[in-house]
């Protein structure tokens, strides 16, 4: 068991009101598992990714890393937030680094590492430039690449893709599963993007309107290597009317 | 579309030379419509010499204003630097204590709404009559817009990168180099840009309350025997100076900070 959430409960005061944002979240996630958290917006996915990363703590309630209940989990969860947020002072490969070098690992070894993995990351050539010559795509790449080369195996992705084309969207989706089951990490993404949530994930988990709890899980038994033409067979199909059901089962 | 393209490109071409030429253009007849104005008013010299007056004034004492210019470089230049340096331990200090910010920026605040005017005979009767005084004034103009510009940088910075480097296990002082100073670049430089242009006012004061030297305390010196043309000329050196010192740090910052350029053309 890779990450267990128990009983997760967190409020902020917005002017002098209690705004109840999780209300009793209950999540088991396993070792080398693709999970999608997906929710009306507002609902709190990102607290709650905040809160397993311990950008947060919570009201209430257990999260326990690896079986065990860890007071600080800053620096145990890798991290990838919507925004690539690539430092216009570090070239390509610098910033890919980043992560490795903060959590000191020999600069030689992860420079080497982090040759080895610029070409299946689509960015061979590009290692000495600055970002701003980068596509959104790929800047997008680079900053999966600074947080899947750090040795943390729980990674939570914040809604990675919304902020691209929907088509670059789709190559990076096949890109990221291709990357995620030859890397071995456990992956949390949140998302809105039902398509997305179905394509990647081998567990969906459907979180209800604010204050968020966990309203459905489902299994997405669907064959791997996914590909994007997936999202036209029956299977496919079943599954995501079940969510969009799930989703929308609130709304007259 | 050829034809429109090809066109499209002369034009901006001419818009770009038409850009760079309005500052020489402005300034010279600027300076024509002073010389035909005081050759047509008949303006005796010592009450407002013509842009000629001053330039041959220029010309028949260039070695003692060059020395007197040397000397207000100096302080400049010291001045600043030391600005420079209390600014940034300043601004560093403040930023990782918020106890040691909150003790001095009302002193730094209050710093500024002294007349520096007052101040510069007093440090005179302080620390005496040689370059000291001259680089105090200088550094206490200048050291504020440094500092206040540099603190805004080491804040401004993005949450989520600050929220990401937490999350890669970073410490403060994992933080403080690769995030917040290089952040901070940009508006260092903008506060170097001001800072420049303020102290060359300020060693003219520190010269003018007492000196015996540089072109503030030539201008006191020309004043009252009406050389008037030699107060021009010392005024328009130090235009220059503060306009190439401006210049100076623009070309630094190109080359500390290259991303900020690139950045700007992306937004």
């Amino acid at each position: 068991m890779k990450l267990q959430v128990r009983n997760l409960e967190k409020c902020f005061t917005d002017k002098g009101t209690y705004v109840n944002v999780l209300a009793d979240i209950n999540l088991d996630v396993y070792d080398g598992e693709f999970v999608s958290v997906i929710g009306p917006s507002g609902c709190g996915k990102t607290t709650l990714l905040n809160c397993i990363s311990g950008l947060e703590e919570p009201d209430s309630g257990l999260i326990n890393i690896e079986g065990e209940e860890s007071q600080s989990r800053l620096g145990r969860v890798g991290y990838m937030p919507q925004k690539d947020l690539l430092f216009p002072w570090r070239t390509v490969l610098e910033n890919a680094l980043l992560g490795m070098e903060i959590r000191g690992h020999s600069r030689i070894e992860s420079r080497k590492r982090a040759g080895e993995l610029m070409e299946r990351f689509g960015l061979d050539g590009f290692e000495y430039k600055t970002p701003s010559v980068l596509s959104g795509g790929m800047r997008q790449r680079v900053a999966f690449m600074r947080t899947l080369m750090t040795d943390q195996e729980l990674i939570v992705l914040d809604e990675p893709f919304g902020a691209l084309d929907a088509f670059t969207r789709h190559q990076m989706q096949e890109w990221l599963v291709d990357i995620w089951s030859s890397m071995g990490k456990t992956i949390i993404l949140i998302t809105h993007d039902v398509d997305e949530a179905l394509l990647l994930s081998d567990r969906v988990i459907v979180l209800t309107a604010r204050p968020a709890s966990v309203k459905l899980v489902v299994n997405v038994g669907l064959p791997r290597p996914r590909r994007y033409r997936m999202v036209t067979d029956t299977a496919f199909i079943a599954l995501k009317e079940q969510l969009i059901r799930a989703l929308w089962s609130d709304e007259v | 579309m050829k034809p429109e393209a090809g066109f499209g490109v002369a034009s901006r071409d001419i818009g770009r030379l038409v850009l760079y030429l309005i500052p020489p253009g402005i300034i010279t007849s600027v300076f024509v419509i002073w010389e035909l104005s005081v050759s047509l008013f008949d303006v005796p010299v010592w009450l407002l010499p013509a842009p000629s007056d001053i330039l041959v004034e220029g010309k028949e004492n260039y070695s003692l204003l060059w020395h007197h210019t040397l000397v207000t470089l100096k302080e400049v230049v010291f001045g600043f630097l030391v600005a420079l340096g209390v600014g940034l331990v300043l601004a560093f200090c403040m930023v990782f204590s918020r106890a040691f910010e909150r003790a001095v920026y009302p002193f730094i605040v209050a710093s500024q709404t002294i007349p520096i005017i007052a101040i510069a005979p007093l440090l005179l009767i302080w620390v005496g009559y040689g370059i000291t005084p001259k680089i105090i004034v200088v550094a206490l103009i200048s050291f504020f817009p440094i500092v206040v510009n540099t603190m805004d940088g080491f804040k401004a910075v993005d949450s989520d990168a600050m929220n990401m480097m937490r999350t890669f296990g970073a410490s403060r002082w994992q933080i403080f180099p690769k995030l917040q100073l290089p952040n901070s670049l940009p508006y260092l430089f903008t506060g170097m840009k001001i800072a420049i242009v303020v102290s060359v006012i300020g060693a003219v004061i520190g010269e003018w309350v007492g000196a015996s030297e540089g072109l503030g305390y030539l201008m006191t010196r020309s004043i009252p025997q009406f050389q008037t043309d030699r107060v021009f000329a010392a005024m328009f050196i130090l235009s220059f100076l503060g306009i190439i010192l401006f210049m100076l740090v623009i070309a630094l910052r190109r080359v500390i900070v290259p991303w900020y350029q690139s950045e700007e053309y992306k937004s």
